[in-house]
């Protein structure tokens, strides 16, 4: 017993190590939230182009193009894209944690294009038609009613895709960022005991996703209350 | 009131529709007149929705003239949007904004494209050129709302301003549609089948609204199968068949007196 609370002491209290894993954790909700914004973006104007060359047979170039990132970002490994940005693209720039939020944020924006495009799909035609015959062009029915729609349906498998970025994004390790999970390694060099350390940065990952779980099941059950649209819930992604 | 005249407010000429190999209009010409009431019949396939859906573009023609107040709106050079401002649409599933309350529902376009319009007249001031604008957006904003609220007070649904459409009965959400388009003080309304997703008991108080429209002189075009409806508001009758209009003229003489063998058998059907 004391042995264990030694080697627990080792991993987590003594020298402050705890502030390591906070500090950890914080760079990888950092880089989550961060790549997060930028997947959102990027995706939702990725479906857009979709949507209106669907309805309108308009943006074709725009469309092939934005289809063809999103099969090769979907057909080709995270780490390969990370290590790619980090020692090529961006080899002049030493801001790791923003290369990995960037590297994430288009890795999921690939992602993010599949939700909001079922988002999109689940608006009934009719919602546009009608913008359209009172005079109001396809852009102003897209803000006002289109998109709206859209993100509300999209909404919990958004935030699940954040969640998963919260887990994924701890290969960041792989060049270098100090995310939760390159900690543990950190400290079983100095200690040469794994366990704890592994253990501890499992129960930080495993706090954080089930305390955002709970914030997507608050959310989910103010959508079903809420009966502004009959519109159901998109199914999210598997991945 | 609309000026007497022999003008048509809407001149159709050979209108052709084709869904690829499809040919669903075969170059149809009618004319409009302003104040008239046109039914359009015929079975399903007929080209009778997608004939009103030309009319607003809404399907863009394939061939032919489509010329509201002078300007051949099948030009897809024209702005179409402008020309849609003019003529209200109704449809057949209602189409309320999901995301919008009633009240939002009805003022969305108008303050919208106003706001619009007053931007672009600052604009132009600022530039030197026209007077400035006298109206602010405020004023934009509360006008359209006063109107709105007349609009739903005439259809005696008031107390449903700030509700959303999902909690609505489909006669009430119907009733909300056709005033969302009279709000932008169209000159012709279109009716797609108006009610024909509607619960037999709600079909009556939708029918009252387009009566009341039509007697205030609307220049109406209905899609429908309410032969009672038509019989008691028609000017005119088109019944359209195959993508060409078959048969046309007062409600007296298509209903009492067909000439064809498949306006016969139509109406076999339905009355």
């Amino acid at each position: 017993m004391t042995e264990l609370w030694t080697r627990f002491s080792k991993a987590f209290l003594i020298q402050d190590r705890w502030k390591m894993y906070l500090e950890g954790l914080g760079n990888t909700l950092l880089i989550a939230m961060i790549a997060a914004v930028i997947g959102i973006v990027l995706g939702v104007v990725m479906a857009m182009v979709n949507y209106i060359h669907k309805k309108s047979g308009k943006l074709k170039i725009a469309t092939k193009i934005c289809n063809f990132y999103i099969t090769v970002v979907r057909g080709t490994p995270v780490v390969l894209q990370l290590m790619i940005l980090y020692f090529v693209v961006f080899s002049f720039w030493d801001n790791g944690i923003l290369i990995g939020a960037i590297t994430f944020g288009l890795n999921s924006g690939a992602y993010v294009a599949e939700i909001a495009r079922a988002g999109f799909e689940s608006i009934d035609d009719g919602q546009m038609e009608a913008g359209r015959s009172l005079g109001l062009s396809t852009w102003q029915t897209m803000r006002t009613v289109i998109i709206p729609q859209a993100l509300r349906n999209a909404l919990p498998p958004l935030f699940n895709e954040f969640i998963m970025l919260v887990k994924e994004t701890s290969i960041v390790g792989y060049v270098g960022i100090y995310d939760l999970g390159k900690i543990p390694g950190l400290i079983q060099s100095r200690t040469f005991d794994y366990l704890f350390p592994l253990l501890i940065a499992a129960a930080l990952y495993l706090i954080v996703v089930l305390a955002l779980t709970q914030v997507l099941h608050v959310i989910e059950r103010r959508l079903a209350k809420s009966d502004r649209n009959q519109g159901g819930a998109v199914n999210g992604k598997a991945k | 009131m609309e000026k007497q005249n022999n003008e048509p407010l809407i001149r159709v000429r050979n209108l052709s529709k084709s869904f690829g190999e499809l040919e669903v209009l075969k170059a149809v010409s009618t004319d409009i007149m302003p104040g008239e009431k046109v039914v359009v019949m015929g079975a399903s396939g007929s080209g009778k929705s997608t004939f009103l859906r030309c009319l607003n573009c809404l399907e863009d023609p394939t061939g032919g003239e489509v010329i509201f107040e002078g300007v051949d709106i099948a030009d897809v050079r024209v702005d179409i949007n402008i020309h849609r401002q003019k003529m209200g649409m109704v449809f057949q599933q209602f189409n309320l904004f999901n995301n919008k309350s009633v009240l939002e529902n009805i003022m969305l376009a108008p303050v919208m494209l106003r706001k619009k319009q007053l931007s672009r007249e600052k604009r132009r001031h600022f530039f030197g050129k026209g007077e400035k604008p006298t109206l602010t957006k405020e004023q934009i904003v509360a006008e359209e709302r006063e109107k709105a609220m007349q609009l739903l007070a005439r259809i005696g649904l008031a107390d449903k301003a700030d509700v959303y459409p999902s909690t609505l009965s489909g006669g009430q959400k119907q009733r909300i549609a056709i005033v969302r388009a009279l709000a932008m003080n169209p000159k012709v309304m279109l009716f797609d089948e108006p009610t024909s997703a509607l619960d037999p008991e709600m079909v009556g108080e939708v029918l009252d609204l387009m009566k009341q429209l039509a007697e205030e002189g609307m220049t109406m075009v209905i899609v429908t199968h309410e032969m009672g409806f038509a019989r008691e508001v028609a000017d005119r009758v088109l019944f359209m068949d195959g993508g060409v209009i078959a048969e046309e003229g007062t409600p007296e003489q298509i209903f009492g007196n067909p000439q064809g063998e498949r306006l016969k058998s139509f109406l076999a059907k339905v009355l």
